[in-house]
């Protein structure tokens, strides 16, 4: 396993060799990795740029996006996914590079003749037709004779779920059920690829959470491959097979949620995916076996049980998740991979708690733990003085 | 989205020309020397010099720009009572009848208006001997009545577009509504108070229709002058006339444009 | 303290019942007293004021529609007369609408009217379109400068704007002098006191009233809703006619109504660039009372004007509601 941590992987046209892959414990949807990595390539970005005057909003970006994959973009706002989307759908066009969809050059193709539909962030709902007209509106506009028309609405709304309400107009559905039309409105055409630009970003957190899961089920059911646009870093996680995360119109790094959280390649990726404690520190020992480095904010050494192959001296920065630091009030014996702090905050969440360590070189390291039994009075608490700790394998070191 | 299609501009293009043309050419010919309004005959200002030896023109600038000023204000004054009560009063007896009455002057042609006040003034002085005869008097209250309407129109649309939450925390903190309606609304509908007072003032120097059926002898407005004047004919009086309330039109819009545009600025 | 809901609810309290009911422990009677005064003057000024210049008018001119003409002051026949006996007399003279029935002059005056008005319409809408779609489309520091290009020539003098159009068009005008000067034409174009001098005056006088509607419309529509018509396969020129012109639709029918009912009664235009066949209604209004001086006659003529334009105003009126109601909402 060591052999397959995420160093060097600065190569953004295919990041997860399908070997690797295998070989890694599996994301939230487990095979899918496996199944996606021998599908054919649907979606193929070569060296996009894309500039607004003097903005550049896409820089340099190139990305496979495989047949029947859900990906998602996921990034800040401003990072440059939205426009991406947009020049697959067609309403944007690159400066340079290509997009190539299902093996053709569609960069200058106009998005009326590309085989993608769009579902939009506000839904674009055309207030002024029914649900079903809505629904028909693609199929229509492909001179689809009217049975065969009127059969894809029936099956797309019982997709949806919505065929009680074909006949109304947009505004007299809920959010959720607006969402709906319009997941069938853009899957009516069966395109070869459905983009998706936040599409639940106008739901409320509870049905935000239930439509994620429905999403990907008729996803499952359709076999269309899906890209999702979002912000929501547990949205890409809970959906997507893939994530590419974005920054400043660039790709940072393109993996399964899985191994973005647990191997991210750069401090960007490993703070951006979830909590982590980042300490820089300088490598003493660099060997093909382990590493040793010594950070200003730690008393003790860190060491770690693989090597990086970077030169001496080299800064690096050590990332901990809080989950896999651990929390005690007797002093451990290892010579490293510990520290010695003051608890200075407790949040207590029910399911686990989060401990903010005053570590004596001054940083501030969060620890969760788990709150197993219900009874155990809590051991630790303000101002205690704690070790925190943790293996030699679960430190990920990241170079930039 | 893709190759802009050059209609969309060349359209605007076109029909600003078509906007403009005339009144370009318009000012463009009061400096001429020929009295042929067509025809170039040389740079001349002498047709400002007749212009301002017109005693007659003069006076019904004159009687013109009172006339504005007063119905001006008293339709702002009206015109942001009448918004208030449509935004903030809910549900009244007689509501509909109201709006129906605020907004039908925007619509309604003016020689029924002008023919229905004269009826009216008419009427009352037989039956109440008031107003004794018409004039300037009567002619404000015709100007004031139609431009209430367009000064509701401006001041609703702000109005409506107000965030309430400001004026409640006024409440809130312990002003009364009178008090949180002079101190706290009404300087932020300044902007539509100003646009709509100059709106007024403009239509009500402008109106020809209405003005000449409420008209007394004594009391000839400018348009009714040019009017007479230029179904005599066409002449660059006329023209230098044109010219300068152009002139004072462009210089108000673009500063009262500036202030207010600033003025939003400032309040983001 | 006070939280954000309650100050709403203190708040809207406070304004519904500016005078009546509770108005809260704080405020003494006098006080609500003096509030409900205040609420009551407020909706009284203008409201009285309306009905006196606005509403009382047109009853008037209804009830001297029904008179008879006669020389002297008032120079009309009264309706109501008491007799000896306290008998009280009511005499409806329709004369005045059985003539304008009759009389082939009003009945033509009516329909090139409307023909006019209709035509001018049309004309401002195919023009104003395409140049409101242009300023909605163009970006947000553009979009003001375009505006108000678009309202200023609205606040130079209507007549003036009228006039221009004189020297532009008579005979010896700048559009015949031109063509003569390069030999297009020999003889200059009849182009003043026609049907073309006409409509283009109609047109020019109220194409900013056509254009801001259908900006305000348009402006408002959701640009995304173009785009995803254009994602599930539309052409452009589809997707103008299934989305974007029935979408601006309330646009399209304030901003003929701005344009259609004034043209109907107007004077000025007919009067300065129309031809001496030119029959508008307004036109013949005015000289039925400032040359012919008969004011019974006129206010038929002005009822009958009014009857013509109830289903245009009334559907003015609905789409000003609308509009007023979505600001509120909002």
């Amino acid at each position: 396993m060591p052999d397959h941590t995420v160093w060097g992987q600065c190569d953004m046209m295919e990041t997860v060799a399908p070997g690797a892959a295998a070989a890694r414990p599996e994301g939230s949807r487990p095979g899918a990795v496996l199944r996606r990595a021998e599908a054919r390539p649907i979606i193929e970005i070569d060296d996009v740029v894309k500039t607004f005057g003097a903005f550049v909003a896409v820089d340099h970006v190139s990305l496979t996006i495989r047949e029947g994959e859900l990906f998602a973009l996921l990034g800040g706002s401003g990072c440059g996914k939205t426009t991406l989307l947009r020049m697959l759908a067609g309403f944007e066009r690159p400066t340079a590079g290509r997009i190539l969809i299902g093996g053709q050059d569609m960069t200058d193709t106009a998005p009326y003749d590309r085989p993608v539909n769009m579902m939009f962030q506000s839904y674009a709902l055309f207030p002024h037709m029914t649900v079903e007209a809505n629904v028909a509106f693609g199929l229509r506009q492909d001179r689809m004779p009217r049975a065969a028309i009127r059969e894809r609405v029936r099956e797309m709304l019982d997709l949806v779920e919505l065929t009680p309400f074909a006949k109304r107009k947009p505004h007299h559905l809920s959010g959720g059920q607006r969402q709906r039309v319009a997941l069938a409105r853009s899957l009516a055409k069966h395109p070869k690829v459905l983009l998706l630009d936040e599409p639940l970003a106008a739901l409320d957190k509870k049905l935000r959470e239930r439509t994620q899961l429905e999403l990907v089920g008729i996803q499952e059911r359709v076999g269309t491959t899906f890209v999702v646009v979002t912000h929501d870093q547990e949205e890409a996680m809970t959906m997507a097979d893939r994530v590419a995360i974005m920054d400043s119109g660039r790709i940072i790094q393109v993996d399964t949620p899985h191994a973005l959280y647990e191997y991210p390649n750069t401090r960007f990726v490993a703070e951006f995916f979830g909590t982590v404690n980042l300490f820089e520190g300088q490598l003493v020992e660099d060997e093909p076996d382990h590493l040793l480095i010594r950070c200003d904010a730690l008393a003790n050494p860190v060491y770690v049980g693989h090597g990086i192959s970077a030169r001496e001296h080299a800064t690096v920065w050590i990332a901990l998740r809080p989950e896999k630091l651990a929390v005690s009030t007797t002093r451990p014996d290892a010579p490293h991979n510990w520290d010695r702090g003051i608890v200075e905050d407790i949040v207590y969440l029910g399911g686990i708690s989060t401990y903010h360590v005053r570590l004596d070189g001054g940083a501030l390291a969060r620890v969760t733990t788990q709150n197993l039994e219900r009874m155990s009075a809590p051991e630790i608490t303000w101002d205690d003085v704690v070790y925190v700790s943790w293996r030699p394998d679960n430190v990920v070191v990241v170079t930039s | 989205m893709r190759a802009r299609p050059l209609f969309l501009p060349s359209a605007l293009a076109l029909g600003l020309t078509f906007l403009y043309a005339p009144i370009l050419l318009l000012v463009l010919f009061s400096f001429n020397e020929s009295r042929l309004v067509t025809v170039w005959g040389g740079f001349s200002l002498k047709w400002y010099g007749a212009l301002f030896r017109n005693e007659q023109m003069l006076e019904a600038a004159l009687v013109s720009l009172r006339i504005a000023t007063t119905s001006a204000t008293l339709a702002t004054v009206l015109g942001t009572l009448a918004a208030l009560i449509l935004v903030r009063f809910g549900r009244f007896r007689g509501r509909l009848l109201f709006t129906g009455m605020i907004t039908a002057p925007l619509v309604m042609p003016e020689v029924i208006t002008g023919l229905s006040l004269l009826l009216l003034f008419v009427s009352l002085e037989t039956t109440l001997g008031w107003p004794s005869g018409r004039g300037v008097d009567t002619i404000i209250i015709a100007h004031t009545t139609f431009c209430t309407a367009y000064v509701a129109v401006v001041v609703q649309s702000r109005l409506g577009g107000l965030d309430r939450s400001v004026e409640e925390a006024a409440m809130d903190l312990g002003a009364r509504p009178l008090k949180a309606f002079l101190v706290i609304t009404l300087p932020m509908l300044a902007p539509a108070l100003v646009s709509g007072w100059l709106l007024s003032f403009t239509l009500s120097l402008d109106d020809l229709v209405i003005a000449s059926f409420v008209a007394g002898p004594a009391s000839t407005t400018l348009p009714m002058v040019v009017f007479s004047s230029v179904r005599l004919g066409v002449t660059p009086e006329i023209n230098a006339l044109a010219t300068l309330l152009v002139l004072v039109a462009t210089v108000t819009i673009l500063v009262a444009a500036a202030v207010l545009w600033r003025q939003e600025r400032g309040q983001r | 303290m006070t939280t954000g809901s309650d100050t709403r609810a203190r708040a809207e309290r406070l304004w519904a019942r500016a005078g009546g009911g509770d108005g809260g422990p704080r405020l003494t009677r006098l006080q609500r007293l003096a509030a409900r005064f205040g609420r009551g003057a407020v909706i009284g000024v203008p409201y009285l004021w309306l009905l006196l210049f606005f509403l009382l008018p047109f009853l008037i001119v209804l009830k001297i529609s029904f008179a008879e003409f006669r020389i002297g002051v008032p120079p009309y026949t009264p309706l109501l007369e008491w007799l000896e006996g306290g008998y009280l007399q009511i005499r409806l003279a329709l004369g005045n609408y059985l003539f304008l029935g009759q009389d082939p002059l009003y009945i033509s005056a009516y329909l090139s009217s409307l023909k006019v008005a209709a035509v001018s319409t049309l004309i401002a809408l195919f023009i104003g379109y395409p140049m409101a779609y242009a300023i909605a489309r163009a970006s947000p520091s553009w979009r003001a400068v375009f505006l108000l290009l678009v309202i200023l020539p609205f606040w130079t003098s209507f007549l003036i704007r009228v006039y221009a159009w004189i020297g532009i068009l008579k005979n010896n005008g700048l559009i015949n002098n031109a063509l003569m000067a390069l030999g297009l034409i020999d003889d200059p174009l009849p182009l003043l006191n026609t049907e073309i001098s006409l409509y283009v005056g109609i047109v020019y006088s109220y194409l900013p009233f056509m254009v801001l509607p259908l900006y305000a419309t348009l402006e408002k529509m959701d640009v995304s809703l173009i785009e995803a018509a254009a994602d599930l396969g539309c052409r452009p020129l589809r997707v103008f006619l299934t989305v974007t012109l029935p979408l601006s639709m309330p646009g399209i029918v304030a901003g003929s109504m701005l344009v259609f009912i004034p043209a109907v009664g107007e004077f000025v235009i007919p009067d300065l660039l129309g031809g001496a066949d030119t029959l508008m209604i307004g036109k013949v209004l005015w000289s039925e009372f400032f040359t012919n001086r008969d004011w019974p006659v006129a206010s038929a003529v002005a009822i009958a004007m009014l009857v013509l334009l109830v289903i245009p105003i009334v559907i003015f009126q609905h789409y000003q509601q609308r509009q007023a109601e979505r600001a509120e909402e909002t």
